[in-house]
């Protein structure tokens, strides 16, 4: 059951995906990020995490998709298909992500082909949120002066005078 | 279910990453491209802490990994908007200018060093 749903699930994030990098019309790229971004959060949800999948529904399809929206409309992005969205080194890019394909898959598969994923009780926020504070503070306060430090950065380049 | 499946989604929502930020020529494009491959890198975590850790560690730094990729397109959608108010477009192909930069320092100081 759990193995037909994420297989489901992992078909339309690969289609999706796959119309995110070829699309020729940028705002349906963004939109079809959309579908990958909540396919991956469908998968996250099979696998027993339910607290990701809502965080990166919030963070990007709520988030990061919005504010791409945003900059396509801010640097007046077409809405018409556009041949030249892609470089005519397309097919070099191509054969690279297949050879890499090939070599991360055929290690993935020697590694670990015959492993199984048992299925786990609980996945739910409460493991996360014990987690997040006792082992991984450190890096969590580290990643909140990172977050502090972007929005500063963010700040600073879009406030920039013309004569500079 | 078998962990190769999760762990092969991963490797080619990957590598169709790393086509969109070879292929692609609009910088938005490409920072799509980004969120692809930093997703890929989350169904992993995810699914080895289902495999074998089990204590939401990797959840964890899945989570951390969003919040990581929410800073990035920030600050990367801050560097498009100023690179679109200098030059009216936003592609990356185009955008040489540190090359040039480079090239022009570097002949003002051949030029110095004739002077001098």
């Amino acid at each position: 059951m759990t193995t037909a749903l994420f297989s489901v699930a992992g078909a339309v994030a690969l289609i999706a995906s796959v119309l995110v990098v070829t699309s020729q019309r940028i705002v349906h790229a963004a939109l079809w990020l959309v579908v990958a971004l909540g396919a991956i959060a469908g998968c996250f949800g099979v696998l027993h995490a339910e607290f990701v999948a809502l965080v990166q529904i919030l963070v990007y399809v709520g988030a990061i998709v919005v504010l791409v929206l945003f900059a396509l409309m801010l640097t007046k992005a077409p809405t018409n298909p556009l041949p030249s969205l892609t470089t005519g080194r397309s097919p070099f890019a191509a054969v690279v992500a297949a050879v890499l394909a090939l070599v991360l898959g055929a290690g993935v598969v020697l590694a670990f082909g015959n492993e199984k994923i048992k299925p786990v009780v609980d996945g739910s926020a409460q493991a996360v949120g014990t987690q997040v504070f006792k082992t991984w503070v450190l890096p969590f306060e580290v990643l909140s002066v990172l977050l502090l430090a972007a929005l500063i950065g963010a700040i600073a380049l879009s406030q920039r005078k013309k004569e500079d | 279910m078998p962990l190769i499946l999760p762990l092969l989604l991963a490797v080619v929502l990957f590598c169709i990453g790393v086509y969109g930020v070879l292929a692609r020529r609009n910088v938005i494009t490409l920072l799509m491209a980004f969120e692809l491959m930093l997703n890929a890198v989350n169904l992993n975590l995810v699914a080895f802490d289902a495999w074998r850790i089990n204590d939401a560690t990797g959840q964890t730094l899945a989570v951390f990994v969003i919040t990581l990729a929410a800073a990035e397109i920030g600050l990367g959608l801050a560097i498009v908007l100023l690179l679109f108010r200098g030059h009216g477009h936003v592609d990356a192909d185009a955008a040489r200018d540190l090359a040039e930069q480079d090239d022009a320092e570097r002949n003002e100081l051949v030029e110095q060093e004739k002077a001098t």
